[in-house]
């Protein structure tokens, strides 16, 4: 066994209380610890990364129990890319945090932010449905603390719906559990994946039932039609580098949705035949429309930014719901791009909002280096509206290509095509009031430039501040850039994730190195 | 004996629920309560149910088991609930004390809850 495998788990989980213990009085030793700790936590990612790219499916057994009686982590191409994607983002965020000073407005910053990766990744590397259970609250239980940092009447107010409403989706999941151990008498997802297609389908109402159950908790976390409500609230009233860090949380009820009813409930067993694709297509939908009418109606920036990461995941889960490796391949890639491009809009929103002091969109006297965040902001924009430059132009581009049956092509083109432009005019007019109207206003400063070193007035942003988001703007022309090669690796892991034999095999194999 | 854990799983359920889509904080909390103990006791049937069987395998003779693994699944869920519980008091105090109000929903000039 590779004990690597269980490192993204094990080294925040370290870090975590060390920091929340002997470095709760020192935020400089803090600060160290906790970017050290993500930069080695990038490094295993890397690592890992290398690793899964060989194809084979690893198995890290715990204790060493074999696979269907003990606890097992599964690494794969699609654990290996979202951990990387996890450890990039986190760098970027805790960066953005620290130079801004967010980490220093409430407790126990760093220390959550650790138990928060730990959750994550645990969720992204877990091949037991009970334990993804379990990280799930790992990484619920740090997300309460980070989103209430720093306090305040609206944050405590939005931290406590938040709150509410995963507590009741954790119950949910919990009955769910219930009637899928009720029903096949396991909770290992290669073991569910091998009984569920011999499960008659007369005797399948419980594991119908339990399909659903999760496709509803998932959705939670996914922020889907019904169920997305918590989200324009707790995004835009969390602090803005949480929010940015947020952008994975989201992603991980996608990643549970494309794990668990791929591997398990696949369209193909005719036990929940039908089941899943059908809803999730139109609740899909229904969440980019909420999303754009959102964009378009928002008054505050952090609002619009939120309401666009509704409108992401909705398209995302419009590629998610056809559940075939080609689609899954689009959806992965406009999965790392939306994370990428809604932190680049909450790390810019975030400094923008800091220097107007007022979060509204109004025309307020220019900020300084307004030039500078109007390139930024316009950057991320178009990214997460999908125009040509960067990345999310070929990852609306991929989702369109699979959605080319004829029963889905006309509502899915509809709703992608008229949700960008309705996006698009959103963040246009955002931007043109936050930006361009500002500056008929009268005021002495108006920098179209660099980033100032020199002679500032006490708010202007250094380099540190302006980095992390400007990296993730970067990011996402790289992404453009190198489609094709992402693609491919995509395309591989898409493979594997469909091949549920392989998965069955490698993981109740005979507990040897796999 | 079915119909006793049945019936006590829906009524806790259907209470739990009702109190949860109250306004305020206090009957949503012990809502959620009332929930993680529905979901305890139907994870602990999830096992069969069974009167006066250990739940471990005995190697002496041919002695009936109950299925332990839901009874380790019920103690995970209850410490989680547990904490979480105590959480979202601390949690639902703080944000009354910050805004003089208990009430779940936001104010309407927050405009961000659907």
């Amino acid at each position: 066994m590779n004990h690597w495998i269980i490192a993204p788990v094990i080294l925040p989980a370290l870090l975590a209380p060390i920091i929340g213990f002997v470095m709760r009085h020192d935020i400089t030793l803090a600060r160290a610890a906790s970017v050290a700790g993500s930069l080695g936590l990038l490094g295993i990612a890397l690592g890992l990364a290398a690793l899964a790219a060989g194809g084979q499916t690893h198995v890290y057994y715990l204790g060493d129990w074999p696979a269907p009686f003990g606890i097992v982590l599964v690494l794969d191409r699609l654990s290996a890319l979202m951990i990387l994607l996890t450890a990039s983002l986190a760098l970027i965020v805790l960066l953005h945090a620290i130079a801004t000073g967010w980490d220093n407005r409430g407790r126990h910053f760093h220390a959550l932010f650790q138990f928060q990766l730990m959750g994550i990744c645990g969720a992204f590397l877990t091949g037991d449905v009970f334990n993804l259970f379990v990280f799930f609250e790992v990484l619920l239980i740090a997300s309460y603390g980070l989103m209430m940092h720093g306090g305040g009447r609206d944050r405590m107010r939005a931290g406590l719906q938040y709150v509410v409403i995963n507590l009741a989706g954790s119950t949910l999941f919990l009955f769910a559990l219930g009637a899928l151990y009720a029903s096949t008498g396991t909770l290992n997802i290669a073991d569910l994946a091998a009984k569920l297609p011999l499960m008659p389908v007369e005797d399948a109402a419980l594991v119908r039932v339990a399909a659903m159950l999760l496709m509803i908790v998932f959705a939670v976390k996914a922020a889907l039609f019904p169920v997305q409500f918590w989200l324009p609230g707790t995004y835009a009233n969390a602090p803005a580098p949480v929010a940015a860090l947020f952008a994975i949380m989201t992603k991980v009820g996608a990643y549970a949705i494309l794990r668990i009813h791929t591997v398990v409930f696949g369209p193909d067993i005719p036990a929940t035949a039908g089941m899943p694709d059908t809803w999730l297509f139109i609740a899909a939908v229904i969440t980019l429309a909420v999303g754009a009418v959102g964009v378009l109606g928002a008054r505050r920036l952090l609002q619009l930014v939120s309401f666009s990461v509704l409108a992401s995941m909705g398209t995302l889960m419009l590629a998610v719901s056809m559940f075939t490796p080609e689609a899954t391949t689009a959806a992965l890639y406009y999965l790392v791009h939306s994370t990428f491009a809604a932190a680049a809009l909450f790390l810019v929103a975030d400094l923008v909002v800091e220097r107007r002091r007022n979060d509204g969109l109004t025309a307020l006297p220019p900020i300084p280096q307004n030039g500078l965040f109007a390139a930024l902001f316009f950057g991320a924009a178009i990214a997460m509206a999908g125009m040509p430059p960067l990345s999310g132009f070929l990852g609306k581009l991929l989702v369109m290509d699979v959605l080319r049956s004829p029963d889905v092509m006309v509502v899915g083109w509809t709703a992608i095509l008229v949700g960008s432009l309705v996006v698009i005019v959103g963040f246009a007019r955002a931007g043109s009031v936050v930006f361009w109207k500002s500056t008929a206003i009268p005021a002495d400063v108006d920098d179209p430039g660099t980033a100032g070193v020199d002679a500032a007035p006490a708010e202007r942003a250094d380099f540190a501040q302006v980095a992390p988001a400007a990296f993730c703007v970067a990011g996402l022309g790289a992404l453009a850039i190198f489609a094709g090669p992402l693609t491919g690796f995509l395309e591989d892991t898409s493979a594997q994730l469909f091949d549920r034999a392989g998965y069955v095999s490698s993981v109740l194999g005979n507990g040897e190195e796999g | 004996m079915e119909i006793v854990v049945a019936s006590s799983i829906g009524i806790l359920t259907a209470g739990g629920v009702y109190l949860v889509l109250r306004l305020r904080a206090f009957p949503v909390i012990l809502g959620l309560a009332l929930l993680s103990y529905a979901v305890n006791v139907f994870l602990f049937a999830s096992g069969r149910l069974a009167v006066n069987m250990p739940p471990i395998l005995s190697k002496y003779g041919d002695v009936q088991y109950t299925d332990p693994l839901p009874q380790a699944l019920v103690l995970t869920a209850i410490v989680i609930s547990f904490g979480m519980t105590a959480l979202l008091v601390m949690v639902a105090l703080g944000a009354y004390f910050e805004s003089g109000s208990d009430e779940i929903d936001m104010t309407e000039d927050q405009g961000t809850d659907a």
